[in-house]
């Protein structure tokens, strides 16, 4: 996987003309760089924990315009940021900050909307604490870095609720079509890059709604779905059109639309294959895989059964499986649908746990367990076949391995059992064979992975792109748009020059 | 959103749903599903492709009203539409030129082997059918059936046509009587294991349909997983078409019934709503 280059050229001299125009100046002069240092990190204000885990209403309520001005003069304006670095779809983070802090926060979401088409998502669930965040200049300084996350988040809600969401310019249309397999991130994020570019947009998604991950996946108590019907909508707005219920590979295959017309084809189809462990009583009635699980609740509604058809376990006490941001998903949203008792069961410790820091800890407040170093071996069922048990063994940490973290090794004769009448593996995804199953000649790498070339994630056939969890196997939402970025941008080139142009296929 | 061409009610409990999905008719072959949700608040469910119409563009699907989802179905008319009707999904039967096929039948399977039926025999095999039913008037589209089958024989258990007896006797009779290359059994669970287990001793190849719960049908969520010869597979996408003999039917049968309370619990309320 390539680490991305550093910032591009012509934004990086885009970023400067910003950073030395009067308005920006005059703001840096306004307040002493001390005295910004000593304002103190805005709290992200969010409803109690013993109210919000009896709920599917979004935790956190997002900052207000005051905190939000407050938080953003915290940002020292740096002559070389380094959060942009970190930002995998590389926004202007300062410009958009000082927006913020001037008191133009439509102005500000149009400026990360230049580099990002989803900026209430991913305000909500981006691991900022590793990207932009991590690298914060003030971070190094106090300790502490600026909420960007949250700004991001303030200034797109600000966007949405306000109505002033500034229509990009979009070039005149080109008379070309392309098509998106997939309304996930990536896929999304590739069909606003062409519509803007004047290109005739389709998008084929397998389900009835469109977000992929976004909507069958995260809950609406971390991203409401109104976020996504108001990106949706956005989007058709610049003329995307939304093909649902449509299975490429089963439906018509990638090779039948681009016999329809579509020159360039991006496939953005993600890491749906379920990846379960392999042991005894893994098929019992109560054991899920959290894909399973979470679309009956998200994208099924069953959290409002019997008034929506699809029914769900309750589970009284209930055992995830995973230490990723899938997993404290689940274990929250049972614990919302009424488990006595819900837990994580992780093999590594504490420090190894993918998730994302706010989610662990939102998890904590609201009363989830966390069972670390420990592996089921086994589930036990009744006489009706669902999971009354499970046996578990401890671990401890060995060696680090290939990831870096240390891997964990069985605890001879640690083996206990533990009642469970829900359990849900969240222990990742493997991506979905349907369309490399179906596409001849499109190279697949060794865990089914769709190669490509990542300065402009073509495939092995020409006209055909790829991008997100399809290709990195099961990464994040701002990855799959940073992909998203690159493979539009090469689309573009091929759309306009034609495939014998130097679009790099 | 697809639009109903016809809805019919073949025998008590049993409909039949034509629908307007031109590029599934388009890409649909024997032993394909779709998945239906009959209405914004339904649920998704797989049902098996009876029939096709690829120049008026339209799918036709046979199913028993069980739960809420298809006696929503079978309550729509024509020019009703339905929010999702996608596919055709799993793999197609694997349709070979055998020697003698023998198709059972059952319930809404009495339909999903038709279009079976009538390619085996294309491709020039012998074609024996056996449909089952409880009594004869569940019988339904016999002509159809007669039409594509060398060899048609009902089962019913109050003896009006044929042998009275469960089907597994009809099954081993026409064993007895004649070499049968292949046999495909498509119906409730218990006709499919009761089927396989009738051919298992003298070890004719049983292709079955199977039936489990599934969410997505293209692989994602793993409602449909199944152990077959020890493995677990996915039914929508490694199947629906598995081994009679190598499949896990007890899990099978407790998977299928996971939901049964919340099934009683919905319909309870959609009556509620609709009947107040």
């Amino acid at each position: 996987m390539s680490d991305k280059p550093p910032i591009a050229p012509s934004l990086a001299a885009e970023m400067l003309a910003e950073f030395e125009k009067e308005w920006r100046k005059e703001l840096r002069r306004s307040i002493p760089v001390k005295d910004r240092m000593k304002i103190g990190r805005q709290p992200m204000p969010q409803r109690p924990a013993a109210e919000r885990n009896r709920d599917f209403a979004e935790v956190n309520s997002g900052l207000g315009p005051e905190e939000a001005v407050t938080e953003a003069r915290r940002c020292l304006d740096c002559a070389k940021p380094a959060c942009v670095t970190g930002c995998p779809v590389r926004i202007d983070i300062p410009s958009f900050v000082k927006l913020v802090e001037k008191g133009e926060f439509a102005a500000a979401a149009a400026k990360i909307r230049e580099a990002n088409s989803l900026p209430a998502v991913c305000g909500r669930v981006c691991p900022q604490e590793t990207q932009c965040e991590e690298v914060c200049h003030l971070k190094r300084a106090t300790g502490v870095s600026v909420a960007i996350g949250n700004l991001e988040r303030f200034a797109s809600d600000f966007e949405r609720c306000e109505g002033s969401s500034v229509f990009p310019a979009c070039a005149p249309p080109s008379g070309r079509k392309a098509a998106v397999v997939g309304a996930g991130p990536s896929g999304l994020t590739v069909a606003g890059e062409l519509a803007r570019r004047g290109h005739r947009v389709t998008v084929f998604e397998a389900l009835h709604e469109a977000g992929g991950v976004l909507v069958y996946g995260i809950p609406e108590f971390r991203l409401p779905k109104s976020i996504l019907v108001a990106e949706v909508a956005y989007l058709e707005r610049l003329g995307v059109e939304f093909r649902m219920n449509f299975i490429v590979g089963k439906t018509a295959t990638v090779d039948e639309l681009m016999a329809e017309g579509y020159e360039a084809v991006f496939i953005g189809t993600g890491a749906g294959l379920p990846n379960f462990m392999v042991i005894p009583g893994e098929n019992l009635v109560g054991v899920y895989s959290a894909n399973e699980y979470l679309t009956r609740v998200n994208l099924m509604r069953a959290y409002d059964f019997p008034r929506h058809d699809t029914p769900v376990s309750p589970g009284r006490r209930a055992a995830v499986v995973g230490g990723g941001n899938v997993a404290m998903d689940s274990v929250r949203t049972a614990k919302r649908l009424g488990a006595e008792e819900a837990m994580i069961i992780y093999r590594r410790s504490r420090a190894e746990m993918p998730a994302r820091i706010e989610e662990v800890h939102h998890a904590e407040e609201e009363g989830v367990a966390f069972h670390f170093l420990t592996v089921p071996t086994r589930y036990i069922g009744d006489d009706r076949g669902r999971v009354r048990a499970m046996e578990c063994l401890r671990m401890e940490l060995g060696e680090p391995d290939a990831s870096g973290r240390r891997r964990p090794v069985p605890v001879p004769g640690s083996e206990f059992t533990t009642e469970v009448d829900l359990v849900v593996v969240a222990i990742g995804q493997s991506p979905n064979p349907l369309i490399p199953q179906t596409t001849p000649g499109l190279k697949v790498g060794k865990w089914g992975t769709i190669d490509v070339d990542w300065e402009t994630m073509v495939t092995s056939l020409p006209g055909v792109y790829s991008g997100g969890d399809i290709v990195r196997g099961g990464a994040t939402v701002i990855l799959a748009m940073g992909d998203a970025r690159t493979a539009a941008a090469a689309m573009d080139r091929r759309l306009r020059e034609g495939p014998a142009g130097k679009a790099g296929t | 959103m697809p639009r109903v061409v016809r809805r019919e009610r073949l025998v008590p409990n049993i409909h039949l749903l034509e629908v307007e999905a031109p590029e599934v008719a388009r890409k649909c072959r024997p032993g394909q599903f779709v998945i239906v949700m009959p209405d914004a608040r339904g649920e998704r469910i797989p049902l098996t492709i009876a029939d096709w119409d690829r120049d008026r563009g339209t799918v036709t699907v046979v199913f028993m009203t069980v739960g809420t989802s298809t006696r929503k179905l079978a309550l729509l008319g024509s020019g009703d539409t339905v929010p999702i009707f996608a596919g055709p999904l799993g793999r197609p039967s694997d349709i070979g030129s055998v020697g003698t096929v023998l198709l059972v039948g059952g319930c809404y399977g009495i339909a999903s082997i038709h279009p079976l039926a009538r390619a085996y025999r294309e491709a020039g095999n012998r074609v024996v059918v056996i449909v089952d039913v409880k009594a004869d008037y569940l019988l339904y589209w016999r002509d159809r059936l007669k039409a594509v089958a060398d060899e048609f024989v009902v089962s019913t258990r109050d003896g009006l046509y044929g042998d009275a007896g469960y089907v597994p006797h009809q099954v081993r009779a026409v064993l007895e009587r004649e070499k049968v290359d292949r046999v495909v059994a498509i119906g409730c669970t218990y006709l499919m294991s009761s089927v396989a287990e009738a051919t298992r001793p003298g070890g004719v190849k049983t292709v079955v349909s199977l039936n489990p719960v599934m969410v997505d049908g293209t692989g994602m969520c793993g409602a449909c997983r199944l152990t077959v010869d020890g493995q677990t597979r996915f039914a929508c996408v490694d199947g629906p078409d598995f081994d009679g003999h190598l499949v896990d039917w007890n899990e099978l049968y407790l998977r299928r019934k996971a939901y049964f309370d919340d099934e009683v619990r919905s319909l309870c309320a959609w009556e509620e709503e609709r009947y107040p």
